[in-house]
């Protein structure tokens, strides 16, 4: 058991903390959640920052160890998120890097680390939800092409997005076909003819998912990813990277609020009551814990040379309910400014409120978890 | 950074284990709840395996290991309820006479207790006017004392955090066994998904106690084994009614082990400090 770093990744880190007081003086005023456009420029121009200085690819580098010194160094000099670029950087490119042809990954991959274009995730459906596998937006071949008809749900960033990883039925459920099995994995323009986006209101206010119609799209077959009807398998590489080392710079994120709250509540008074104090004090010992997990977990996916295991569903129970507690104590703090919405604790207190449901709820976790991690039979 | 067991570490755990539940099994837990006592032979043998002298330097007569397989020993010595002072002899190598080896058992003043005071052959801390009490558990013997409000010894801290994984690990263990074996409606009652869920949030709790505990160990970093024991303790004691629960009426029966690990789950949180000192220190840090 070693948590010590070695003398190449500490020199990493150096360079990268050099860097990092270089470059984030000089950007730009964030732009307000409702500016979409201003959103978009905004991540991708980090992301073309990143790339120009070597760091770009950070997200796919070999070394887990690396990663997770990026994204926690990031975080610390509080540098941008990866916001607009998520699903390239850590769903749709990690696919293509790994399920795609040499042209595919020549066509889609250099974009996403350039910053040049922008994906978002079409899985869920209105029907299809924790039970994705058993979704119906139906795609025929004709020709070259598929033609899509369906509507996809919850899908983040679609507004401005250049390319969908849609998922899609291209064989119909019968007692031959379990409905696992005929499901394929598309790359859709998100310009094609016959998309309809409506933005979505989530309960914070802002538009951070729409709803995605889809009336005879044309998608060319060389846009498949993987074989037709694999498209199951090619998706479970996708959500596997989803829970592995996605939250790294969450962690660190919410350690520093921990310290935030303290001074908070020391110079409002707050910090008199017992309660309060203790409270903030296990939710210390539980955000140490998590960052410990973290550490674990990637030191296991280092040994085992793969993407993250199962470890990541352990980590992600726990992580987003101790997050939704630390969003209730940062409203102890403020006391009758948790009322105030434009306090940033309290926009992030309502945002919380999706850790539980998104990429997989809670109780799909404990699924996973009692199935695969400890052989409980199958739940019924 | 390799944040996982080494290949060392695995063995000396293997070895532990085979050691542990080889002399003291079921058999001799059960006989133990009926007659509680130390059992100097199964404490000679640990002696002799080197459990109390993990940490001692080889030219003391030690095996020359470091916290991270102390830790590993007593998490292993939680698992199987391992009665006795293990803690405080472990912390009393080489400073007490015969306690590396074994042949001495040295307790220790914990808070406002003194576990196994009769028993022992050595007391560190000031154990004067020790009156006995009947111990909620049957496994470790307890007088009060007046307590001196001193800090803790970090590592007494750090292995029965240590203990109290084990505990949680074992219970989440058993309660996992026993849904797979015992059938209601048709089938196996871990087939029903309360029953499932129960199971992985035991799983979780220990799982971020073990990392808690390991990294605590590694720096040993006080704040951090402070941390690793709040959760620890609520692990090992939520897990044992989890764990009961899932045991249905059986869990209630004294025959069954599941309220021994929870009753010495309560006793280990007394031990160690309480939970409000270390959440208070935690808080004073941030
Ligand atoms: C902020 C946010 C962003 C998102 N972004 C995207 C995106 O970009 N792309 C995308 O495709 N999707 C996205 N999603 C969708 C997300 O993946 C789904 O919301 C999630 O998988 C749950 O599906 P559902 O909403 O249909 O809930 P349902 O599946 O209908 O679940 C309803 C309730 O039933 C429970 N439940 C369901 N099945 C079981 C079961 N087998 N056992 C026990 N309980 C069960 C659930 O836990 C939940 O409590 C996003 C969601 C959110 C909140």
């Amino acid at each position: 058991m070693d948590l010590t770093y070695t003398e190449e990744e500490e020199a990493f880190r150096e360079g990268l903390r050099a860097w990092l007081a270089d470059v984030l003086p000089k950007l730009p005023a964030k732009p307000s959640p409702d500016d979409w456009p201003g959103r978009r420029a905004y991540d991708t121009a980090w992301q073309r920052t990143l790339h120009d200085a070597g760091y770009g690819e950070v997200h796919w580098d070999a070394s887990p160890t690396r990663r997770l010194i990026f994204l926690e160094e990031t975080e610390k000099a509080g540098a941008p998120y990866v916001g607009a670029n998520f699903v390239g950087l850590l769903h749709a490119g990690p696919t293509i890097a790994s399920e795609g042809t040499p042209e595919q990954r020549e066509r889609w991959l250099p974009p996403v680390l350039r910053g040049d274009e922008v994906w978002c995730q079409g899985f869920s459906e209105p029907d299809a939800g924790s039970d994705l596998a058993s979704l119906r937006t139906r795609a025929w071949r004709d020709g070259d092409d598929y033609v899509v008809s369906g509507s996809k749900i919850w899908t983040s960033h679609a507004e401005v997005a250049d390319w969908c990883e849609l998922l899609v039925r291209t064989t119909p459920v019968s007692d031959e076909v379990p409905k696992h099995r005929g499901i394929t994995w598309l790359a859709m323009p998100m310009d094609a003819a016959g998309i309809t986006v409506r933005p979505l209101r989530t309960l914070a206010g802002s538009a951070e998912f729409a709803e995605v119609f889809l009336d005879d799209v044309r998608v060319p077959v060389g846009n498949r990813v993987g074989a037709e009807n694999d498209g199951w398998r090619v998706t479970m590489v996708t959500l596997s990277f989803e829970r592995g080392t996605a939250f790294v710079g969450e962690v660190v994120a919410c350690r520093r609020l921990l310290g935030e709250l303290a001074r908070e509540a020391r110079a409002n008074g707050r910090w008199d009551d017992a309660v309060l104090r203790r409270g903030l004090g296990r939710l210390s010992a539980e955000f140490a814990a998590l960052w410990r997990l973290t550490q674990w977990n990637v030191s296991e996916a280092q040994r085992t040379g793969g993407v993250p295991g199962t470890g990541g569903s352990v980590f992600k129970l726990r992580y987003s309910h101790a997050r939704q507690e630390l969003y209730d104590m940062a409203a102890e703090v403020l006391g009758p400014g948790a009322l105030d919405a434009d306090r940033p604790w309290t926009l992030e207190r309502l945002s919380s409120l999706s850790y539980t449901i998104a990429a997989g709820t809670s109780q799909i976790q404990r699924n996973i978890v009692a199935e695969r991690i400890l052989g409980l039979p199958k739940g019924r | 950074m390799d944040f996982q067991l080494s290949e060392d570490q695995r063995a000396l755990r293997r070895g532990l284990r085979d050691v542990l539940e080889g002399r003291f099994g079921r058999d001799a837990l059960r006989a133990a709840v009926d007659e509680p006592r130390i059992d100097r032979k199964l404490w000679r043998a640990l002696g002799d395996a080197g459990f109390f002298a993990l940490c001692l330097p080889e030219d003391a007569g030690g095996v020359g290991l470091s916290l991270p397989e102390a830790v590993l020993a007593f998490e292993e010595a939680g698992r199987v309820l391992l009665p006795g002072p293990a803690v405080a002899t472990f912390l009393a190598a080489g400073e007490v006479a015969g306690a590396a080896e074994g042949t001495t058992v040295v307790t220790a003043v914990g808070g406002p207790f003194v576990p196994w005071l009769e028993e022992a052959d050595a007391v560190r801390g000031d154990a004067a006017g020790a009156v006995a009490v009947r111990s909620v558990d049957p496994l470790t013997p307890l007088h009060r004392v007046q307590d001196d409000g001193e800090a803790q010894d970090p590592r007494a801290v750090l292995l029965l955090a240590a203990e109290q994984l084990g505990s949680a690990a074992r219970t989440c263990e058993a309660a996992v066994q026993y849904a797979q074996d015992r059938e209601q409606f048709g089938g196996p009652v871990g087939r029903f998904q309360a029953v499932q869920h129960l199971c992985a949030d035991m799983l979780v709790r220990a799982e971020l106690a073990r990392v808690a505990v390991y990294a605590a160990a590694v720096t040993e970093d006080p704040l951090e084994a402070a941390g690793a024991k709040l959760l620890a303790d609520d692990a090992a004691a939520r897990n044992a009614r989890d764990c009961l629960q899932v045991h249905g009426g059986m869990g209630f029966t004294w025959e069954s082990d599941v309220h021994l690990h929870l009753k010495r789950a309560w006793v280990r949180a007394r031990l160690g400090g309480t939970a409000a000192r270390a959440e208070e220190e935690l808080a004073a840090a941030l």
